[in-house]
């Protein structure tokens, strides 16, 4: 099972990560921002479950489900967040919450 | 195995990018679920089957399910066609078709060598509600409290500008009064 080997799996994680990183950045629309942020959750879960697996410890399987938690709850109040944006600037891009010039 | 681990990969990276390189809001969505299965498949190739159950039924299932009722209710079909014209199937029915020639090869693996690493569920759990129990409490917690602070922001707002045919309907009173809570 050691065929995969460590680095691999890593760069795999990071690539995964990189992509998200570039979408939550160059994209304006507020529903792909949050996909972005959940790509980016799973590249870290991926990343913890490769270091899991090269020691064939269950560690990085309980990191990842803890990650997958935390990914449910945030994506439920940001989709939360995003009816509300909606509702009260009338569109999705994110550059019309400037109100607050940050 | 690393054969499917590389093939997996390559379509976990490529329908990453279509996903943020897609202008339409579902078909950027449609590629988000073929990537969460790609990852699926590495996960299964790394030897973590129960991580790899849980990646198709929680982030393909439950979290993507959230992201398309999300898209229902903000009205994003006005500016988007609903119905996904059989142009955009191309993409998607390619990478999930070598998904599921992976999936084939897979099953047909007879001897035991996808095994070989495994790190099973009865380990996880015994490692989820040993040493981890703390964590599994705190995740509780975290989920109700985003439960309710979901609920909470995506409530309607008390003020009556935006429910204006509400005096209209005021003599089913108590029709009003459900439609307030909701």
């Amino acid at each position: 099972m050691a065929a995969v080997s460590l680095d691999h799996g890593l760069i795999l994680a990071a690539i995964l990560f990189v992509i998200g990183f570039v979408g939550l950045l160059t994209r304006r629309n507020l529903i792909v921002a949050l996909a972005c942020i959940e790509i980016m959750l799973n590249a870290a879960g991926l990343a913890f479950v490769v270091a899991g697996a090269r020691w064939g410890s269950p560690d990085g399987q309980v990191m990842f489900l803890f990650v997958l938690a935390m990914a449910a709850g945030e994506v439920a109040v940001g989709l939360a967040l995003a009816i509300r944006f909606r509702q009260s600037l009338g569109r999705l891009d994110v550059d019309d919450a400037d109100e607050m010039r940050g | 195995m690393t054969t499917l681990f590389y093939i997996a990969a390559a379509v976990a990276v490529l329908a990453t990018v279509l996903v943020i390189t897609r202008a339409n809001l579902v078909h950027a969505l449609l590629y988000l679920v073929v990537s969460l299965f790609a990852v699926a498949v590495v996960f299964y190739t790394l030897g973590a089957p129960f991580v790899a159950a849980l990646e198709v039924i929680v982030y393909a299932g439950a979290i993507m399910m959230l992201f398309v009722f999300a898209v229902m209710l903000l009205n994003v079909s006005a500016d988007a066609p609903l119905r996904v014209p059989p142009s955009a199937w191309v993409g998607p029915l390619v990478l999930v078709a070598v998904l599921l020639a992976e999936l084939v090869y897979g099953i047909g693996l007879t001897d035991h060598a996808l095994h070989a690493g495994e790190v099973g569920p009865q380990q996880v759990s015994a490692a989820l509600f040993g040493p981890y129990v703390l964590g599994v409490e705190l995740a509780s917690m975290l989920l109700l409290a985003a439960l309710i602070g979901a609920r909470h922001i995506a409530s309607q707002p008390e003020t009556p500008e935006i429910e204006g045919p509400r005096p209209a309907a005021a003599g089913s009173a108590t029709r009003a009064g459900d439609g307030g809570e909701a």
